[in-house]
């Protein structure tokens, strides 16, 4: 097991460099620099910012000083934000998009294979169809719409919620974005827990577990529980992924500082080591968020398991 | 001794705070309270009653405003600041709160007047070119130092200083060697700025500049803190480290968050100061901001979405604030490519066409007034010139501009086409597309709009091969005429249109010796004579700003550069 993780990590770092590679020239590719503005600079002042940051240098020198950089685990000062470094910036939006996602996740996860596999136990009932109605609802109306309604009822007409700002993290304001962010996620874990329980349901291992007169109750969390969320689990690696890193909108709306916002508005303003720092630091924890799920498939898989040891 | 008697003083608690301080019901408490007074007594009572009315009044130009017990502010405030560093930051949003953070030798006040800064008085000389400011003995900075001239003489030349990558060095232009010092041909110990002691300083000017007194209240000329710069390095204008000199000091910055400013107990005028706190929230969703002040969590809107304006006209009425403001939206031709190349004609008759009425009433619907001229209205010490045919009907207007189309070398066997470029924006997009139906339905022209990114736009713009058309626009940095007048002297760097005229600089140049207002002032309006005939761009309306401000909000009074500064800010009793 130990081996096959360092295995798959020494895998991880040709993937990585393609990443920073391909995304340190597509980023000065962009037209326009990260010191073009309205007002155009004084040749020498141009110069100097030019020159502090290695920009008056041919690009394949200025890698060389990024790649220098990173390896000492440095992702430079941001251009932008002058007084932050990325590391630090990474630092601060990290843990409030990680927070985030990971309640979303949760609160998703809960709910959403609670209702699926209710549904799926009472297969072809009214709580059947009106949770995959809901759901429906919940995977069709984009968080950009769904955000700015709940602030309307919650915050705006009933004011028992803040609007939006992050209150150094207090609870009242993590509500309506975690909810805005799980609500897709209930939806699409319900469908698919509903679906694969109906699946695990009419297998022979349950049906000999019914006529050996086990209580409905224990049959399901013991026996058909393990087996019903591998599809889950195999869906929630990527979209934990998904959810920390791409919640751009929700925290543009919400006016929360998580990570996506810097990635935007870095990108936006060529905030090269900014944008650079994000990706790199993204791409990790992507791979990482991979292994575990692989791992995680082995406890819960037997068949796979005993593969990884074969191999 | 009565002096330091603020409306904090004397209002400690809640309670206190919601009685009205009225000349009657003052007098009138004091006589229920002192029936069984002599009268002589009573009488000095009164007579100490009305002199804590007439302190009161004093204290506080609105002695009617009953402050809430808790004085915190809440603004909006667009994007994250750069920086807070007020040398190494542009735009707006860092602006905002430099102006709390800090103070210069100029200040102003609530609706834009200047007033003495950390200067108490200022002389010139009679050629207007040697300032002699004389600076407050009380001035200190947030950690109780004093504020000196020789600190202003080591910001200035840090600003100027090529190694310090300013964006905003250019302010300070009008002082001595000051450009050559940017271009790194003179020492900068040369800036035309000595102390002369701790508390006279003496500016030296290249020429008479009646805007440069104005100029001193742009963030850039703000002071900095030598020892705490010298020592954080560019981790100095952080929580801990930062040390400014303004009605407020940094307590907490959590990065897209907020910035919160605490009063800074040593400013010299902290006993009219009344916020204790002031937030800063960084929303750059302007719906998401509305949202936040419709909930209570945000008491100064800092952008409007237009498309709330009907909603808002209708609800918040009372609490909208649009008001002129110095700045110019308009198109630049490219002058340097055809079509518009050497084509003055064409160039007149796309811009007689664009019926600005129509844009700013229909389209915009937000106050904005068409533009005819270059200045804006309302500039200090001027008089803008505008076109003769604003006053001509459409119709007239039309029929000219066929004319001078068809002499331009166009018409129906050879219809023009060109293209609008423009920042990727609603409301831009609206314009492009009501001009473009504009031309094409008096001129026949078909017009592509073509939309990019702001950076890419801003490369394409400056290069001159790509565009032929585009949008631009302008917020003055301080109020003068010259402040609009320079963006199209040849050598300018928002001269994206390539526009050059050898008289027209001329002009400018003369302007700048002048020392006579009145001449100097017929000098820019014969040059914006010259410029508005030679069409290098198309002036479409002047801007305006736009907030919203609780009712509860005291002290704010709207002026035309949208300065607001939060020691002039109070919470009322509501």
């Amino acid at each position: 097991m130990l081996e096959y993780f360092f295995r798959r990590l020494l895998g991880a770092i040709p993937t990585i460099f393609i990443i920073i590679l391909v995304s340190f020239f597509l980023i000065r590719l962009a037209p326009g620099g990260p010191f073009d503005f309205d007002k155009t600079l004084a040749p020498e002042i141009q110069a100097n910012l030019d020159a502090k940051f290695h920009l008056d240098e041919p690009v394949y020198v200025q890698f060389g000083y990024y790649l220098k950089d990173i390896l000492q685990g440095d992702f430079g000062p941001s251009f932008q934000y002058k007084n932050y470094t990325v590391t630090e910036l990474i630092a601060q939006g990290f843990p409030v998009s990680v927070q985030l996602g990971l309640s979303a996740m949760a609160l998703a996860l809960l709910l959403g294979s609670a209702a699926g596999i209710l549904a799926a136990y009472r297969q072809n009932s009214k709580f059947d169809y009106g949770v995959m109605t809901i759901s429906m609802l919940g995977i069709s109306v984009p968080n950009f719409v769904m955000a700015p309604i709940l602030i309307l009822i919650f915050a705006i007409v009933f004011s028992f919620l803040p609007a939006g700002g992050w209150n150094d993290g207090a609870f009242q304001n993590r509500i309506l974005p975690i909810v805005t962010l799980a609500l897709p996620q209930i939806a699409y874990i319900a469908r698919i827990s509903r679906g694969s329980m109906i699946e695990v349901l009419r297998s022979p291992f349950i049906r000999t577990a019914f006529s050996k007169g086990l209580p409905t109750f224990y049959i399901l969390t013991r026996h058909a529980l393990k087996p019903t969320l591998l599809p889950v689990i195999s869906y929630m690696g990527p979209a934990i992924a998904g959810i920390i890193t791409g919640s751009v909108v929700v925290e543009q709306i919400y006016g929360i500082p998580g990570l996506g916002r810097y990635f935007v508005q870095g990108a936006l303003n060529r905030d090269y080591t900014l944008v650079m720092g994000v990706v790199v630091f993204y791409g990790v924890f992507i791979i990482l968020l991979n292994l575990i799920v692989d791992l995680l498939y082995g406890w819960l898989d037997p068949q796979i398991r005993l593969q990884a040891r074969k191999t | 001794m009565c002096e330091g008697l603020g409306l904090n003083d004397l209002m400690p608690c809640g309670k206190q705070a919601t009685m009205t301080f009225t000349k009657s019901a003052l007098i009138e408490r004091l006589d229920n309270e002192t029936k069984n007074m002599s009268p002589l007594t009573k009488q000095i009572l009164q007579l100490i009653s009305l002199c804590a009315y007439i302190l009161l009044s004093s204290a506080n130009s609105h002695a009617a405003d009953v402050l809430a017990p808790t004085q915190v502010l809440h603004r909006g405030n667009g994007s994250e600041p750069q920086s807070l560093d007020p040398h190494k930051s542009e735009g707006v949003p860092s602006a905002n709160i430099q102006k709390d953070l800090y103070e210069g030798l100029v200040c102003e006040s609530p609706s834009g007047e200047l007033v003495p800064g950390v200067a108490s008085s200022w002389s010139v000389d009679e050629k207007n070119m040697r300032y002699l400011f004389t600076l407050r003995k009380n001035a200190k900075w947030s950690n109780g130092d004093p504020v000196t001239a020789e600190d202003f003489v080591y910001s200035w030349r840090r600003i100027v200083d090529p190694k310090t990558g300013s964006y905003y060095a250019q302010t300070l232009a009008p002082v001595l060697n000051a450009e050559d010092i940017i271009k790194g041909t003179k020492k900068v110990t040369s800036l035309g700025i000595r102390a002369i002691g701790k508390y006279q300083l003496e500016v030296r000017l290249k020429g008479p500049t009646p805007y440069f007194i104005g100029l001193l209240t742009h963030s850039s000329t703000y002071p900095v803190h030598k020892a705490s710069v010298e020592k954080h390095g560019d981790r100095f204008a952080r929580v801990g480290n930062l040390i400014g000199n303004g009605a407020f000091a940094l307590k907490e910055w959590s990065i897209q968050s907020h910035i919160l400013l605490e009063r800074n107990p040593h400013y010299w005028d902290n006993k009219n100061t009344k916020l204790d706190k002031v937030y800063y929230y960084p929303i750059e969703d302007q719906s998401s901001e509305l949202k936040r002040y419709r909930a209570g969590e945000i008491d100064i809107v800092e952008g409007i979405p237009i498309s709330q304006m009907p909603w808002l006209r209708k609800n918040l009425k009372q609490e909208l604030r649009l008001t002129p403001y110095l700045g110019i939206y308009y198109f630049g031709y490219n002058v340097t490519q055809p079509p518009f190349k050497d084509n003055k004609k064409l160039r007149q008759a796309l811009s007689m066409v664009i019926d600005r009425k129509v844009l700013t009433e229909k389209i915009l619907r937000t106050g904005e007034l068409p533009a005819y001229s270059w200045v804006p209205p309302n500039v200090t010490n001027y008089q803008h010139v505008e076109y003769e045919w604003k006053a001509w009907p459409m119709s007239r207007r039309i029929k000219y501009a066929k004319e001078l189309i068809k002499q331009a070398g166009y018409g129906k066997g050879k219809p023009l086409s060109v293209e609008i470029r423009y920042n990727t924006s609603e409301n831009h997009k609206k314009i492009a597309i009501v001009v473009a139906s504009m031309w094409k339905k008096h001129l026949g022209v078909k017009t592509k709009l073509h939309n990019e990114e702001w950076k890419v736009f801003l490369a394409n713009r400056k290069t001159k091969k790509h565009t032929q058309v585009f949008r631009s626009g302008w917020i003055a940095d301080y109020n003068d005429a010259f402040s609009f007048a320079e963006l199209l002297h040849s050598n300018h760097g928002v001269n994206d249109s390539g526009y050059s005229n050898p008289e027209y600089d001329a002009l400018l140049a003369q302007s700048a010796k002048e020392a006579d207002v009145d001449k100097r002032r017929k000098l820019l309006q014969q040059a914006e004579k010259i410029l508005l005939n030679d069409y290098p761009v198309i002036p479409i309306y002047y801007y305006m700003s736009k907030h919203l401000v609780k009712p509860y909000v005291g002290g704010y009074k709207d002026n035309a550069m949208d300065h607001h500064y939060s020691k002039h800010l109070y919470i009322k009793a509501h």
